[in-house]
């Protein structure tokens, strides 16, 4: 009963025949290198990601085993810092932002219509330069140089005086990697979404999870450049002795937490947004009708977007500030509540008016709601300068901070990955072991961490390694460490779903879930040229409008790789261009910025010597190309 | 042409890289938690001869504090604790001879260094014997190295301490009026 | 001895907590109706597990006016809270009369706690640990000498940072005796777990008293093994690093030691204090206090048993 997308004719059998010829990548370890298909890119970015998001999940492991008892001597502080950092670090910079990434990678060109990314090879890039950041911060710490300064990294902590040795310029060139990555694929995402819509697919009718991918690209690129500032010039004070964080020398000690700040709110939003993106297709989906208050809901995004801007001093109000400043901030921060809730309304009225069948992935946008809106209600409270006071740097923080990412991000992100995984891989998974996992996962979580802000309000302070017994901490840590443990299981039942499903061979419909997006127009798993012809849209659920046909607009060149570039808000088709070849350069580029990046923490003389091959591998990557009509090669 | 000379590069290779490895892990490694007892107290004394013609024997501890970051920074801390600078000025040398320069009038090397701050010199060096423990003095001797470059790839760039007043962009409104004495902040 | 937000026993933490409970009644109030909303909309329409035929044209005006009248509820909520926070900001500012001034310096890993209060000759100093005079409000003067620390009494006052290069400052004003622990609530290096203040507040009298004994220099050692001591004290490195007024040892590396044994907790509160306790923190600080910058000193058993009797003998 699925809407097959297009009828078997010869002549279309005959189209996708050369398409698949023209898109494809050549086999084996050659075509895996040279690859720019955004598919195959975001499908290697999501086991990376979730790879890394298994190793810091096991430092969270240790750590509330370390805290399980007081005095515990599990740990000693040196290697309790390192772990709290690399989790720290690893879950914000290596899985969270590019987890979100990836999902909009696979998704993004498939909802919108079209055969690949904007700037494939860009994008190709950004894979391994991400890749070249988490080997850099996990390699190091496998050595023992792990960082150990917070996945804040406060100076002077982190200065040339306290952090002696390459920790910390190993952790300010991960973000370094990290960012490139995530910038160069914020820019083909905006690309793709403003410039490569399907003809028809105007704003209005643009699915919410685009939007969300929108407003999130948007926020990467002004926040992002923010930290990479901060952590060069922590590297330059490190590195070759400049004063910016000097402050007998005039430098400010402070000035790093603005910089930092300025990026790391946002940075939490560049998370949350994409998942709230996630939420909104799958209620739609299984609420079986549009979300209620569509063009609030885009609102509430581009409201968000903007105001996360404007909060960053919150994470900063016992530095001590004006009381001006103060009030400015803590209203700033608590104005974000409003269009969250207004969210959290709309979802909620849409399972009220539609007709909801409580499949797993539905059940892990309920278990969002119930988990978020907590994390967002101590989110209002310490949004307050004064209340923040109290709770700022305690337990209470680690309890929101969760609440408010893994209750906000992970369980959409879970939900997410249960509702494309057909999509991704042509299987669908067990909705038993899903439904296993999302219980043990909620419940261990609500375990975990609702005692933490018990913990807070009980005078826990965040990143000590041990703490002394007799002060009423035991319960609450005690019980925190059970819950990490039963998430644990969770997740072990979530890999076992996968590699079952892995297992099986690939037969999933192109639509199992009826769902309303052009992404399920294609087969699972989609072929690497997307769509044979471009589809035209005129609803915001164009497979729900006709159940039998997707109406398309032909024309475009199955011998080389041809894509329609559209208006930016009407999508009006506007000229046609070329997308790029498979390419071994975007690799090279990749390397040899890594031995740029890697070699910048031992010597500033590498960016001079390192700037050569990077040079090299740039002119490589953009050799001008004939192709096209007349100069494409037969 | 192929094969044994190419799994030779490689192994060559692996090998450096290994020991790249190795050395990083040991520049790195923060010497935390209980330590050991000392070696038994032995008064050791060197003979002046100015020039630092007779080097003491090698010690064994000697290079893991001159390559480990952690030793030396620790070095630079108790450099400023112990007030070394005021002989030494910074490495700059005032009353005290000059630390960065590369005369040495009792011997460069981390053993003659230790035996330096260890036993006192004549003009004014006192003896840290009693005043320092053995790690200490060894910590301090792999710094002072460092000041004159002799284990550049271990040393920090620079330290926080050279502060006078507070710039007055950081000055707080309730010092203005007050007639204090520039002083240290450290 | 507690160290809890609730538990609040000076102004200033009494006002947050009474912001607390204003922010929880209205935050569970909301949670409630979001819940209580997502319950109803759960059940109202139960369906099985089957795909049913999506509605498309659809329009909500009522879902949508309900939306209005949320926004306003939230808008409402929030302008409560503000001007709620906004207030207690103010309060918080709002300096006391007669204040006791203390000047507070972190260092990696303990407290330099200096009473600079009246002329300079009733100044006093002690580390880690602080008394409060009942009733009397303390104007604390925060410092830092290496990265950056935060002080933090969760009975007492919320927290502020101790930032290197800036001096900042904050009230507290003491309503209920009893004992309070404090902690650094800053990441600061190694030993961030094990950098706490004993907090003492007391009525007034029993203040002055403890400040008229922290004021008399330290007691001259009272048999030959404690003058011994003292010796030791000053030949080794210890002098390197403490001070103990009227006597040589000067340094001010490390804690002021002059009435170490009046004190109830050793080494930031890493442990309580006692002979034992002091003995063995001196034999092997690095296994109490992993990363500390105490070193072990080696000393005779002589040595360290006189060491030790005089150093118990600062009262």
């Amino acid at each position: 009963m699925s809407a097959v997308p297009m009828p078997p004719a010869d002549a279309e059998a005959r189209a996708a025949a050369k398409l698949a010829e023209t898109w494809g990548d050549r086999p084996g370890v050659w075509g895996w290198l040279t690859t720019v298909d955004h598919k195959r890119i975001a499908r290697r970015y999501l086991v990376t990601t979730f790879v890394f998001f298994g190793l810091a999940g096991i430092l969270a492991l240790l750590m509330r085993l370390q805290l399980a008892r007081p005095e515990g001597r599990l740990l000693s502080p040196d290697r309790y810092n390192e772990l709290f950092t690399v989790h720290g670090s690893t879950m914000m910079f290596i899985f969270a932002v590019p987890v979100m990434e990836a999902v909009a990678l696979y998704l993004v060109p498939l909802m919108v219509g079209a055969r690949n990314i904007a700037f494939p090879r860009l994008n190709a890039y950004s894979y391994y330069m991400y890749l070249g950041g988490a080997l850099t911060l996990w390699v190091a710490f496998f050595l023992n140089i792990g960082p150990d300064i917070g996945w804040f990294g406060y100076t002077p902590l982190s200065g040339p005086e306290y952090s002696p040795g390459k920790r910390a310029d190993i952790w300010a060139q991960m973000i370094t990697f990290t960012e490139v990555a995530a910038l160069a694929v914020s820019v083909s995402i905006v690309t793709t979404i403003l410039r490569m819509r399907a003809p028809g697919m105007t704003l209005a009718r643009m699915p919410l999870f685009v939007w969300a991918m929108l407003v999130t690209a948007f926020m990467t690129i002004f926040a992002l450049p923010s930290v990479m500032l901060v952590t060069s010039m922590l590297i330059s004070d490190r590195l070759m002795g400049t004063h910016f964080f000097n402050y007998a020398e005039g430098g400010d000690v402070v000035l790093f937490q603005h910089l930092f700040w300025f990026f790391g709110h946002p940075e939490v939003y560049i998370i949350f947004i994409p998942a709230l993106g996630f939420v909104s297709a799958i209620t739609e989906t299984f609420a079986r009708r549009p979300v209620v208050g569509h063009t609030f809901m885009v609102l509430a995004l581009v409201a968000i977007g903007f105001l996360a801007f404007g909060l960053w001093v919150h994470h900063m109000f016992a530095t001590g500030l004006p009381k001006l400043g103060n009030s400015f901030y803590t209203s700033a921060s608590m104005a974000i509540a409003l269009p969250s809730g207004v969210q959290i309304f709309c979802w909620i009225a849409t399972i009220w008016a539609g007709r909801p069948i409580f499949k797993t992935p539905m059940l892990w946008v309920i278990g969002f709601i119930v988990t978020f809106v907590i994390g967002g209600l101590t989110g209002v409270m310490v949004a307050s300068a004064p209340l923040d006071l109290q709770l700022h740097d305690t337990y209470f923080v680690v309890a929101h901070f969760h609440y408010v990412l893994i209750g906000g991000a992970v369980f959409p992100l879970f939900g997410a990955f249960q509702y494309w995984f057909p999509k991704f891989t042509g299987r669908v998974l067990s909705e038993t072991l899903g439904r296993w996992q999302f219980w043990l996962i909620f419940l261990g979580f609500q375990l975990t961490f609702f005692p933490m802000h018990l913990l807070g309000l009980n005078g826990m302070p965040r990143r000590v390694y041990t703490y002394p017994a007799g002060l009423g901490w035991e319960p609450y840590n005690l019980a925190a460490t059970i819950g990490a443990f039963t998430i644990a299981a969770g997740a072990v039942i979530f890999v076992v779903n996968v590699v079952l499903a892995l297992r099986r061979p690939a037969d999933a419909p192109a639509n199992p879930w009826d769902a309303p997006g052009l992404e399920w127009a294609v087969a699972s798993p989609p072929p690497a040229y997307n769509f044979v012809d471009t589809p035209a849209v005129s609803s915001r659920t164009p497979l729900w409008e006709d159940r039998t046909s997707l109406p398309v607009m032909g024309g475009l060149a199955t011998d080389y790789r041809e894509i329609v570039v559209t208006s930016p808000v009407e999508a009006e088709p506007g000229n046609r261009q070329d997308s790029p070849d498979p390419t071994i350069w975007p690799f090279l580029a990749a390397l040899a910025t890594t031995v740029l990046f890697i070699g910048s923490i031992f010597s500033e003389w590498a960016l001079v010597w390192g700037a050569i091959p990077l040079a090299i591998a740039l002119t490589g990557w953009f050799w001008p190309k004939r192709t096209g009509p007349g100069g494409a090669p037969e | 042409m192929s094969s044994p000379c190419r799994v030779r590069a490689e192994r060559l290779l692996a090998l450096l890289l290994a020991a790249a490895v190795l050395a990083g892990c040991e520049r790195e490694k923060r010497h935390i938690g209980p330590s050991g007892p000392e070696a038994a107290p032995v008064i050791q004394t060197t003979p002046f001869v100015p020039g630092g013609a007779q080097p003491l024997p090698k010690d064994p501890r000697a290079e893991f504090y001159e390559n480990n970051a952690f030793e030396v920074a620790q070095g630079a801390r108790l450099f400023r604790w112990y007030n070394c600078s005021g002989c030494h000025s910074n490495g700059g040398g005032g009353m005290g001879p000059a630390l960065i320069d590369d005369q040495w009038i009792y011997g460069s090397e981390i053993e003659q260094i230790y035996g330096t701050i260890q036993q006192g010199r004549p003009n004014g060096m006192p003896s840290f014997r009693d005043k320092a423990t053995e790690e200490q003095i060894w910590q301090l001797a792999a710094y002072v190295r460092s000041l004159a470059g002799k284990n550049s790839q271990v040393a920090s760039s620079r330290s926080d301490a050279m502060a006078g007043i507070p710039p007055r962009n950081q000055a707080s409104p309730a010092d203005a009026g007050k007639e204090t004495p520039p002083k240290r902040l450290r | 001895m507690s160290q809890s937000a609730l538990h609040p026993a000076a102004d200033q933490a009494t006002r947050l907590l009474g912001l607390w409970d204003l922010m929880l009644w209205v935050c569970a109030g909301m949670y409630v109706l979001v819940i209580a909303f997502l319950a109803w909309a759960i059940w109202r329409r139960r369906r099985a597990a089957y795909l049913i035929e999506p509605e498309v044209m659809v329009s909500d005006p009522g879902l949508e006016r309900a939306l209005g009248g949320w926004a306003v509820l939230i808008v409402v909520g929030l302008i409560v809270l503000t001007t709620a926070s906004f207030l207690t900001d103010r309060a918080l500012a709002t300096p006391g009369e007669r204040p006791l001034k203390i000047k507070v310096t972190g260092q990696q890993w303990w407290w330099r706690v200096e009473y600079q209060d009246g002329p300079v000759e009733r100044w006093v100093e002690t580390a880690n640990e602080i008394r409060l005079p009942l009733g009397r409000p303390a104007e604390i003067e925060l410092a830092s000498d290496d990265v950056i620390h935060s002080f933090w009494i969760p009975n007492l006052a919320g927290k502020t940072d101790l930032i290197p290069g800036r001096t900042n400052r904050m009230a507290i004003t003491p309503r209920r005796a009893g004992r309070f622990r404090g902690q650094c609530a800053e990441f600061c290096g190694f030993q961030h777990a094990h950098m706490a203040l004993d907090v003492t507040v007391e009525p007034e009298a029993a203040f002055e008293a403890w400040r008229a004994r922290q004021l008399a220099p330290a007691a001259a050692p009272a048999d030959p093994q404690r003058a011994y001591g003292q010796q030791v004290f000053q030949a080794k490195a210890c002098a390197m690093c403490h001070a103990i007024a009227g006597t040589q040892a000067g340094s001010r590396n490390g804690p002021d030691l002059t009435h170490v044994a009046s004190r109830r907790t050793l080494a930031a509160g890493a442990l309580p204090y006692s002979k034992g306790a002091l003995a063995g923190w001196i034999a092997n600080p690095q296994a109490l206090k992993p990363g500390t910058n105490m070193p072990a000193v080696r000393l005779s058993a002589d040595e360290q048993a006189a060491l030790v009797a005089y150093l118990d003998g600062l009262k």
